[in-house]
């Protein structure tokens, strides 16, 4: 499985702010990094599928061999974390992880514990989501993702609202599953610390590499 | 699809109007072929000129329009610019919304048991006070000038438009501007007048618009409260289209094309006089006055303000509730001698008819409004797109000029008198509310929660069902209590389009009016005022229990 942005250009009335042409191995995590306003987020919002009408798009996206330029969000299959967790408030745990869980497979119950037990909180799927920790919370929308068999991940400064003992573990806990299941990641952080620990290449918005 | 629910709903807010105007336009010029109109003529409008009240009845429609609205929006202004901030404000905002679902005629009937010369208020002070052992013979009720009909629009009026600056006040970035005022050392009245108040009413001048145009052209609050000899001319037109001289529907339409006029006249006039407080209010705000004594007048005065409204209200809707179970009461006493459940079990057939009929209809209109709402924002994006300021034509078009013309064509298809039509008709007006109501939380939901899901492989129908419409719930039950409201409070549209075979308990209500059977007023009005409460209280309180597991659903 690998991400490919292939001349992968994002114009705001007529300027190119993003440009890319690169592919993201298995596993591997792309750090794209700048101050804040300079296109990340838009990045992350084309490669989803989401981007906003005052932006245009040229070149390709190719995950696994397949062109995803054109489809739409739900048939991408690339997973996206934010730095909010966005667990659906009026879901439990389970059924957060249910939402995300694919379907088809046959024993849902025991996918979801297994899942959390992954994520050190067996037992709790009957929890509020807004009851749980914040680390809690992250480690659940990681799960989520993950349980929706994604080819790819998406990380919009998902680490930068933990405190720095959380971060640290949240940063191995997502990478690992990453290496884990061979999820080639694109992540967009403005946290030197992020993208070391992340181990990829780290590039700006223009594809330079840093 | 979603966006064909877009037109859908554009389509059913300017079709009726405009079709209801066609309809009293060709009447107002003698084409009517269904009562033997086949000729162009300007004898309507020759009638209408020879009516000897016309004078008076447009003098009290603008006086008593424009009187309320200014007094509404300057109370409005003086609650918020003194109160905004404290204890007691944020107290006062969340008991505004069930006075929302309120209907007109019930609050109109409250004020009007509150105020006559046999109301409470004279008991209160008789006969140690006034001297009186009898009810005194004073028109207070239906008064020459109309000053308790303004009195019945402001007391309802001033709720309306104190929500939609509630709305409007993030988005002027009211509390920070108000905090650079006082640091400035102007105090709180002046600064917000001066800062706040602008930004504010740029917001809100479409609600003050459909405020001012409704309160001109008004029909229940008037045959409550209004002066009678002559009516508004609103009153009066209504008057001449149920006449049993047929003919007299030509000078009516020729009327109600008066009364569109009048509206389009008072609205233009209010521009002017926008522009005008605008360029003297510049000065104004730059001249530098710090207004720190005025606070020590003006926010006891708003605090008096909202005091009074809210006792009007409460006060009112009481005296409606003991009338309603009152035997025999004499005057001055403050309470009635006997008690009973006379009064309701007399009414009880056809109470149960018409509530529901009353109910039949708002559940079907606020539905269907609700649906179409969700339909329209889907299709819309971010952005509201600017054709949707055609959601107000129904709010800002005086009903009186068109329903007419939508009747007439309802007896020509001979669709009138349906439980569907008077329902289609009513969402005309039940749509503009619940999708206002809706639009602001609908557009506030984080976008992303979406995005995630779509990104776990959701498609946009199942986005819209399994996460956007239960995380709004709260918001769409709002918007449906409101949509009920609004429907249960329509009298033209059901008085007009039902033929007299479809009735609710507001036409039930207001057609009492007239009598003098208080004990029975008080029935059909505590019915009226309840039938929407208790749906306001069950739509608050649904998605409270629904989500009680899940404090991420609560409020604030």
């Amino acid at each position: 499985m690998s991400l490919r942005l292939e001349n992968l250009i994002i114009l705001r009335d007529g300027a190119p702010m993003v440009a890319l042409d690169r592919t993201v191995a298995p596993g591997e995590v792309l750090s794209v990094m700048g101050p804040s306003g300079c296109g990340k987020s838009t990045l992350l919002a084309c490669l989803a599928g989401a981007l906003p009408p005052v932006f245009q798009a040229r070149g390709r996206v190719w995950l696994d061999g397949r062109e995803i330029t054109d489809l739409p969000s739900h048939a991408r299959r690339l997973g996206m974390l934010f730095q909010d967790d966005i667990l659906f408030p009026h879901l439990s745990v389970a059924g957060n992880l249910g939402f995300g869980l694919a379907r088809g497979v046959r024993d849902r119950a025991g996918a979801i514990e297994d899942a959390l037990r992954e994520a050190g909180l067996a037992g709790m799927g009957a929890r509020d989501p807004a009851t749980l920790s914040g680390g809690q919370r992250a480690r659940v929308a990681l799960m989520r993702t993950l349980l929706s068999a994604p080819r790819g991940l998406l990380l919009d400064e998902a680490f930068s609202k933990l405190d720095t003992e959380l971060r640290a573990q949240m940063r191995g806990f997502v990478f690992g599953r990453a290496r884990a299941h061979g999820l080639p990641v694109v992540m967009v952080t403005h946290d030197i610390e992020d993208a070391r620990a992340a181990g990829g290449p780290v590039v700006d918005v223009m594809g330079r590499v840093l | 699809m979603a966006r064909a629910g877009l037109w859908a709903a554009l389509g059913l807010l300017a079709l009726p109007v405009l079709a209801g105007l066609a309809g009293v336009i060709a009447p107002a010029f003698g084409y009517l072929p269904a009562l033997g109109g086949t000729e162009l003529s300007l004898d309507p409008w020759r009638g209408l000129l020879g009516w000897g009240g016309l004078g008076h009845a447009m003098r009290l429609s603008v006086t008593t329009g424009v009187l309320s609205t200014a007094l509404s929006l300057a109370m409005t202004f003086l609650i918020v610019a003194a109160w905004q901030g404290t204890r007691s404000f944020a107290w006062v905002t969340r008991a505004l919304a069930p006075m929302l679902a309120l209907p007109h005629a019930a609050a109109a009937f409250g004020l009007a048991f509150l105020i006559a010369p046999s109301g409470w208020i004279a008991r209160a002070l008789s006969p140690w006070a006034t001297g009186w052992d009898r009810p005194p013979d004073l028109l207070i009720v239906n008064d020459p000038l109309g000053l308790a009909l303004v009195a019945g629009l402001v007391v309802k009026e001033v709720p309306f438009l104190l929500l939609m600056t509630l709305a409007a006040l993030p988005q002027a970035d009211s509390l920070r501007s108000q905090m650079i005022a006082r640091g400035l050392g102007y105090g709180r009245v002046m600064g917000w007048m001066k800062v706040v108040a602008p930004r504010v009413y740029a917001q809100i001048r479409l609600p003050v618009y459909a405020v001012l145009a409704y309160s001109m052209s008004v029909v229940d609050v008037a045959l409550i409260l209004g002066p009678t000899r002559p009516p508004t001319l609103a009153v009066q037109i209504l008057e001449w289209t149920n006449h049993p001289d047929l003919r007299l529907r030509f000078q009516a339409a020729a009327g109600a094309c008066l009364q569109l006029l009048l509206v389009v006249g008072a609205l233009a006039l209010w521009r002017l006089a926008e522009r005008l407080v605008a360029r003297r209010g510049a000065g104004w705000a730059a001249g530098g006055a710090r207004g720190v004594g005025a606070d020590r007048v003006l926010r006891p005065v708003g605090a008096g303000v909202a005091l009074a409204i809210g006792l009007a209200v409460g006060l009112g809707l009481a005296g409606l509730l003991v009338w309603s179970f009152a035997g025999l009461w004499r005057f001055p006493a403050l309470w009635p001698d006997a008690w009973g459940l006379r009064n309701w079990a007399g009414q009880s057939d056809m109470l149960a008819r018409r509530i529901w009929q009353s109910a039949a209809i708002a559940l079907g209109a606020s539905v269907i409004a609700l649906t179409l709402s969700v339909a329209a924002l889907q299709t819309q994006g971010a952005r509201p797109a600017r054709i949707m300021g055609l959601i107000y034509l129904p709010l800002i078009v005086p009903q009186i000029a068109f329903l007419p013309g939508l009747a007439s064509f309802a007896l020509i298809l001979g669709l009138d008198g349906t439980l569907g039509t008077v329902m289609a008709v009513h969402l005309v007006f039940v749509l503009p509310y619940v999708y206002l109501v809706l639009a602001d939380p609908w557009r506030a939901w984080d976008a992303r929660a979406g995005l995630v899901a779509a990104s776990l492989g959701a498609r946009p129908l199942r986005v819209l069902w399994a996460v956007r419409l239960p995380m709004l719930l709260r918001a769409l039950c709002v918007a449906f209590a409101v949509g009920f409201a609004t429907s249960i409070a329509q009298y033209l549209p059901t008085l007009l389009i039902g033929a007299g075979r479809v009735g609710t308990v507001t036409t039930e209500a207001v057609a009492l009016a007239s009598s003098a059977n208080r004990r029975l007023i008080g029935v059909w009005a505590v019915v009226q005022m309840a039938l929407p409460m208790a749906v306001f209280a069950t739509c608050l309180t649904l998605p409270a229990l629904i989500w009680r597991n899940r404090q991420g659903m609560r409020i604030g």
